[in-house]
């Protein structure tokens, strides 16, 4: 998804194309330990500058913000496991007894849910409501994902049509407390699909229309108020008795309490001093250094992203539609600089590729640095980029660099008009507002040639970079929501990627094998100059004890003790 | 907002406190107004100031590549610099602690980063001078094209009045209806998200163009001159030697640019230095707001947002491109009181928020 989930979901009309495995990661992610248990009680204070932005309504909502509440109040039939490091990618059994292996090809799902289980009004959880939260999906008419994501199930084509009416008889069969899912192709993500919060369940009952405060869940806490202007406030939800730690452990808080409003700089403040526990947003750049001391270093927690930053060229565009000029630009980026946009070696690591590490497929590439051959970037090749760019023959050329007017993605944009400059073309700085660049980027028919962008994982699966950004049907000629803004459309290519997902519906450690080659592949055709790949910063109050922070769903708000 | 109000006055020269009839028998109106400009010392002091601030900015490629040894507008993140015969960082790591963070150098006070640098590791110092440049000429541009378009449309309400003057004084009524700041602001979002630029006919203005800034400011405030200007035209209107001159025969032209224009001209140069004061100011709240002059091409107020980041570790970045706003509408504001003192010591311009 686009920086922290703000994309729209017709990005990820790729998906269903792809096939990738979704099993484990190779490296622990977290920086601290992978469970945590802790004093019950109490009230976590978190502040942040904003609402999440749009609906509240977990079919809806496309945000992280959102997101790491709605984890503690709903369920799906599984979930990713509350973990730090690598367990955190692990899908584990939430609402369902168990992970079904899926028959017919992979086409069938048969899930087996667990007794008793009642949502925060007191209904117990049944099969329809199951049946119910699937159609409501479509129903509901904007939920983002619908088409992209589910319109597997058998009967979607139909829903997707005609949403009012949406019945999916033919794709969801309920016998008591089991569920069917009949789906019209193998899809090997649909695990990670029903993990996120589009797929939690609610009750059958639930009106199919935008919610304004999140409808009853089945998790530990439920939503007590709501209020864009003010604040979000989770209490216990009185019905919740723990099923399984690993997917929905009982929350230690006994409230949790997100205000809104203040600027970013009073929410540093506020957790310095205590009247917060948390800060939803990043720190500005001139309060790292204080957080950096000894006296707030205990409480400022590091973590690295599953994430890649890059600037992409626009393959059918001269000048950058010349590999060589690609090349070129590559092997001139110095990366360091571009680090120290980010905040510095501790806040970015340098990247040549398109996956990020600690990913499935993730294999350390770098052919664009001095030296190569250790997969890391070491230091830029100025020599050998301008052999390239003098062989393309694009010297000259006038080059907008297209970048947001955020003040890091404005930073990294001027400096590509530096470097571009000091190669021979003649490059200006094109800065759009943040609402109309994403979108303006991806339309063909504005002609961009150089293109800031950044991608977060929606799940741990390496289709959801390479086939999403860089697979040829992810090209809408003409539309907003073309997620491939480079173009970048290779037959041979994308028939390895789409081998790759066959591969990881039987076996993903073969699968992934695969995509590894793919990213190779990828790079070496340099439609980006990948960037760095971030970390995150979560700052905390003296009273946090037991901080975890999942590679999934960051940190796990429910499983700090504030008392 | 700024608002101008002027009483209209006649085409005959008026004394000055403590100046006798005899110092200004015999001489033009332009030379008794520059006599009484120089004599002036509060005047003369602020355009000294003014005029400095001008000359210093026009220096500004020699600062930058004699003295800075720097290009204002390249970045320079991973680059070192001597300070007192050693090389440091120009954006330094934060080190110790988690090291999270980088900051740029500060105040060397020498040559190379007299005031330390930006985010982007350039000279602050070298982007100030070339920033007021910008700033510079975008104000005093849009202030001429604001106060020629206004005293153009002025001369043809004042003169023709009738429905000439209600529709143009409707129409500038129209825009005198929105906050100037907000009427800007919409403006630029408008013109400035246009990537492919502005084409009217055969012009194309690219969006990064200092024109477009100055054209935005000069229409927002073409109201405010208009006013003032519209009332002396059409009081001048009604003199005895303009209608001398129309029973002459005298054509319209004749009776506008000869009888009309030489008379409301000092309310236009009085109201001159004011507007370029306004248009500075206003150029540099848009640059503040990302709206106004465009990266990596700099002006005071973009200055003063990069700085805003900095705050905490490097208050200068942001501090002194804001002195020299402040120096430079102060000295055109005593500047333009002793223009209106020199020009007509009896007129009442003022300047309402």
């Amino acid at each position: 998804m686009k920086r922290w989930f703000v994309g729209s979901a017709s990005l990820l009309t790729a998906v269903a194309l792809v096939a990738a495995g979704c099993g484990s990661s190779n490296k622990s992610s977290s920086s601290t330990q992978t469970t945590s248990s802790g004093a019950k009680g109490g009230t976590l204070l978190t502040v942040a500058n904003a609402a999440p932005s749009g609906s509240p309504d977990p079919q809806v909502n496309y945000t992280l913000q959102e997101w790491q509440l709605l984890i503690l109040t709903h369920d799906g039939l599984v979930g990713f496991k509350r973990a730090g490091g690598t367990e955190g990618t692990k899908i584990v059994p939430d609402l369902a007894q168990a992970i079904p292996k899926p028959t017919n090809g992979g086409k069938t799902w048969t899930f087996k849910l667990r007794p008793g289980i009642k949502f925060s009004n007191g209904k117990t959880l049944t099969g329809a409501d199951v049946k119910a939260t699937f159609e409501r999906l479509f129903k509901i008419g904007d939920s983002p994902n619908a088409g992209t994501w589910y319109n597997v199930i058998k009967g979607a084509d139909v829903c997707l049509k005609t949403p009012k009416t949406c019945d999916l008889s033919p794709g969801i069969t309920v016998n008591g407390d089991t569920v069917t899912f009949k789906l019209t192709t193998a899809d090997p993500e649909w695990l990670d699909k029903l993990s996120v919060p589009f797929a939690y369940i609610l009750p059958a009952s639930t009106p199919p229309r935008n919610a304004n405060i999140p409808p009853p869940g089945t998790g530990p806490y439920m939503w007590a108020q709501y209020s864009p202007t003010k604040q979000i406030k989770l209490v216990r939800n009185p019905f919740f008795k723990e099923w399984s730690k690993d997917a929905q452990p009982a929350g230690n808080p006994d409230v949790i309490v997100q205000k809104f409003g203040l600027p970013v700089e009073a929410e540093v403040t506020q957790v310095q001093n205590n009247q917060a526990d948390w800060m939803f947003d990043q720190p500005p750049a001139d309060r790292l250094g204080e957080l950096s001391s000894p006296k707030y270093s205990s409480r400022v927690h590091v973590n690295p992203l599953t994430s890649t930053w890059y600037f992409a060229f626009n393959v059918n565009e001269p000048p950058f539609n010349n590999l060589k000029a690609r090349q070129g630009v590559n092997f001139a980026t110095d990366r360091a600089a571009l680090v120290k946009i980010a905040g510095g070696p501790k806040l970015a690591v340098p990247t040549c590729q398109v996956l990020p590490p600690n990913f499935p497929g993730y294999v350390p590439y770098c052919p664009y640095t001095k030296n190569p051959g250790s997969g890391k970037w070491t230091a830029p090749d100025l020599a050998k980029a301008k052999q390239l760019i003098d062989a393309s023959g694009t010297k000259g050329a006038a080059v907008k660099v297209n970048t947001d007017s955020t003040d890091t993605d404005k930073a990294l944009g001027l400096y590509f008009v530096g470097l571009l400059n000091s190669l021979g073309y003649k490059a200006t700085l094109q800065a759009l507002s943040p609402d109309i660049q994403y979108p303006y980027i991806q339309n063909s028919k504005n002609h961009v040639q150089f293109a800031f962008s950044d991608w977060f994982q929606d799940y741990p699966a390496a289709s959801d970079f390479l086939v999403i950004l860089l697979g040829c049907g992810s090209i809408h000629p003409g539309s907003n929501s073309s997620p491939n803004i480079a173009q970048f459309c290779n037959k041979s290519i994308q028939a390895k990627m789409d081998h790759a997902g066959q591969v990881g519906i039987t076996d993903p450690a073969a699968g992934n094998k695969i995509w590894a080659q793919v990213d190779k592949e990828v790079t070496d055709q340099a439609p980006w100059v990948a960037m760095y790949n971030p970390k995150y910063i979560d700052f905390v109050s003296s009273r946090v004890k037991g901080y975890l922070f999942s590679p999934q769903w960051y940190f796990l708000l429910d499983q700090a003790s504030v008392k | 907002m700024a608002e101008f109000a002027l009483e209209p006055r006649g085409p005959e020269v008026q004394l000055a406190p403590g100046e006798s009839a005899r110092e200004i028998s015999g001489r033009s109106p332009w030379r008794i107004a520059g006599r009484r400009l120089v004599r002036n010392r509060l005047a003369m002091a602020a355009l000294g100031l003014f005029v400095l601030i001008v000359v210093l900015c026009l220096l500004a490629p020699f600062y930058a590549n004699h003295i800075a040894k720097t290009d204002p507008f390249e970045s320079n993140l991973t680059g070192t610099t001597n300070v007192n015969g050693e090389e440091v960082q120009v954006v330094q790591e934060t080190q110790g602690g988690l090291g999270l963070g980088v900051t740029p150098i500060g105040p060397t006070w020498q040559g190379n980063y007299f005031i330390g640098a930006d985010n982007q590791g350039r000279d602050v110092m070298a982007r100030v001078l070339y920033g007021g440049r910008a700033s510079l000429q975008i104000g005093v541009a849009s202030a001429v094209i604001c106060t020629l378009i206004a005293l153009t449309i002025a001369l043809l309400a004042g003169f023709f009045r009738g429905w000439t003057d209600s529709v143009l004084s409707r129409v500038m009524d129209l825009i005198w209806a929105f906050p100037v700041y907000l009427l800007a602001i919409s403006l630029a979002t408008v013109l400035l998200t246009k990537p492919q630029g502005l084409k009217w006919g055969p012009v194309t203005i690219d969006p990064s163009s200092f024109w477009v800034p100055t054209w935005i400011i000069a229409i927002v405030y073409v109201p405010y001159v208009y006013r003032p200007l519209r009332g002396q035209v059409l009081s001048v209107r009604e003199k005895e030697y303009v209608e001398a001159a129309i029973s002459q025969g005298a054509s319209n032209l004749r009776l506008m640019f000869s009888d009309i224009l030489p008379n409301v001209i000092t309310t236009a140069i009085v109201l001159l230095p004011l507007m370029i004061a306004t248009t500075i100011l206003t150029e540099a709240a848009l640059s503040f707001l990302g709206i106004g002059v465009q990266a990596p091409q700099a002006s005071w107020g973009t200055i003063i947002d990069d700085g805003q980041n900095l705050l905490y570790t490097r208050p200068l970045v942001a501090i002194v491109p804001g002195i020299f706003i402040v120096l430079t509408v102060l000295s055109l504001n005593v500047l333009g009181d002793g223009v209106r003192e020199a020009l007509d010591p009896r007129a009442k311009v003022r300047v309402r928020e």
